[in-house]
């Protein structure tokens, strides 16, 4: 199918009646089964689900990476020095053969900006995450916080409309994850970049995001979409006093604990 | 800091043990000098071919078709390495080829290839060539696919396509891969030299033994086997040199 081209205002990110399958010598697996999701601009979505519900699947998709068997997304419209989508991935993020510096430059290299524009936006980028000191680094030189900084700032630093983020704190230890969603909110609500985060952490979802998509076991579709009702600035002392906090996580679970059955034979 | 200060001069105690027992037993009589010359012998042997200019002279030769042959195995044999491990179908058309040519000792092609090109430079840098091609293009290839798929992923979603994803993922990612077939080349590169000319050459390492052994100069073969233990030493260091230049970014 088509990968069109966002043509309505209010939406920044549209997948339609998404389909896909996972090729195995098997046979096809279905992975999802008639996803559908409108993120409007500047919006921060989660979405949870339990493991191998096709969650990666789906946001590689609205990547463009690759193409879905059947259905429709829709992403902004290219523009010269500007990545439609970026991702910052969770695991493996950054290429060991690049400096810290080389890794952020990546993305405005692929796109053909000029070597200065290069260089200074991706010196703004580093100074935000508060690396510009490691650029001539290579990755396994910093820590895996560290590298999470550096595969952040890269997709920023393609000044990206929308932000696709797959369980980018996942592989971190609970304190550095904490401080990193701190510098995620700060700069969504400096800059307002549309955010779609898949993350299987309630959490997490119900700390950062506007909007919960909760999908169901593979094959994956969104079973529920439910607004935060937390307010913000969402510091972390705060929504953990705050009772509505708890009520949210508790619905989430009542969300995800039926597909987590249903997934066992 | 110690404890490499004490391996490295373990590293240099070991062989001069060796020699000074060498050394030892020579001038006690238990070897005869006309079957094993000392140390000593063997290195005035060395500094007397030295002065005449016939050791420097066969070592050009020999390093400079080694270098040569080098150059002309491992270049096609890292980019067709490359294709082969980024390209499922180039990987399906030769690598019975290359299965079925790889272990044949490439000394055995030596006659056919003199017979093809004659005993001058050409043979000598086709056989060195020859002897590396495979080693590199497989552990090349290796080196492609022992990627991990993320790497991959990740270009392509920042919008590297076919060449791009070749120049920023495939080669950087293999090179590590790449340096381990060149080191084990190397060797098989001076073997293989030194074999080409014991068997037809008029100058090289390999003549000199050989040329030696129909005199019955022991002490020159003895000179000619350690000049190539030496050759194989500062290879090797040359090639861990050059890998931490162009690999910075590993250990």
């Amino acid at each position: 199918m088509k990968t069109a081209v966002l043509a309505q205002p209010g939406v920044a990110l549209a997948a339609s009646a998404v389909t896909h399958a996972y090729r195995t010598d098997r046979g096809d697996i279905p992975a999802l089964r008639e996803v559908s999701l409108r993120i409007a601009p500047g919006e921060f979505c989660a979405l949870i689900g339990p493991s191998g519900c096709g969650k990666t699947t789906l946001l590689l998709i609205l990547a463009g990476l690759p193409r879905p068997a059947g259905g429709t997304v829709a992403v902004p419209p290219a523009q010269p020095g500007r990545l439609a989508s970026a991702v910052v991935f969770q695991g493996i993020c950054t290429f060991p053969w690049m400096t810290v510096l080389g890794n952020v430059e990546y993305g405005l290299r692929m796109l053909g900006v000029p070597r200065p524009e290069r260089a200074r936006r991706a010196e703004a980028e580093l100074r935000r995450v508060g690396l510009w000191t490691f650029r001539e680094a290579y990755p396994r030189q910093l820590s895996e916080g560290m590298r999470q900084r550096v595969s952040i700032a890269r997709a920023l630093a393609t000044d990206p409309a929308v932000l696709l983020m797959d369980e980018p704190f996942a592989s971190l230890d609970e304190q550095t994850r904490l401080v990193l969603q701190d510098q995620l909110l700060t700069l969504w609500q400096e800059q307002r970049p549309t955010i779609l985060f898949v993350t299987h952490s309630l959490d997490e979802a119900a700390r950062l995001a506007d909007r919960v998509l909760v999908m169901s076991a593979r094959p994956g579709r969104i079973k529920a979409d439910i607004p935060v009702p937390l307010p913000r600035p969402r510091g972390y002392r705060d929504v953990r006093r705050d009772p509505a906090y708890g009520a949210f996580t508790a619905r989430l679970w009542d969300e995800l604990e039926t597909e987590l059955e249903r997934r066992v034979p | 800091m110690t404890g490499r200060a004490a391996d490295r001069a373990l590293a240099l105690l070991s062989p001069i043990a060796l020699l000074a027992l060498w050394e030892g037993l020579s001038h006690a009589g238990v070897l005869d000098a006309r079957y094993v010359p000392a140390p000593s012998t063997v290195l005035g042997t060395l500094a007397a071919m030295t002065r005449t200019g016939e050791l420097p002279y066969n070592v050009a030769v020999s390093v400079q078709r080694i270098v040569l042959g080098f150059l002309l195995g491992a270049v096609p044999a890292v980019a067709v390495g490359l294709s082969m491990g980024v390209s499922r179908s180039v990987r399906a058309a030769l690598m019975p080829l290359v299965s079925a040519i790889y272990p044949i000792p490439k000394i055995a092609v030596y006659p056919l290839i003199i017979f093809y090109l004659g005993i001058g430079e050409a043979s000598k840098l086709s056989i060195v060539a020859l002897s590396i091609f495979f080693l590199v293009l497989l552990n090349t290839m290796a080196g492609v696919l022992g990627l991990d798929e993320a790497y991959v992923r990740m270009a392509r979603a920042y919008g590297a396509r076919g060449s791009a994803v070749f120049a920023t993922v495939a080669f950087p990612g293999a090179l590590p891969s790449i340096f381990t077939g060149l080191k084990l080349g190397m060797g098989f590169a001076l073997i293989v030299i030194v074999g080409a000319e014991l068997l037809g050459s008029d100058a090289g390492i390999g003549h000199l033994i050989w040329r030696a052994y129909q005199i019955f100069a022991i002490d020159v073969m003895f000179a000619g086997l350690l000049v190539t233990a030496a050759l194989g030493w500062i290879a090797t260091a040359a090639l861990d040199w050059l890998e931490r230049r162009v690999l910075p970014w590993r250990a």
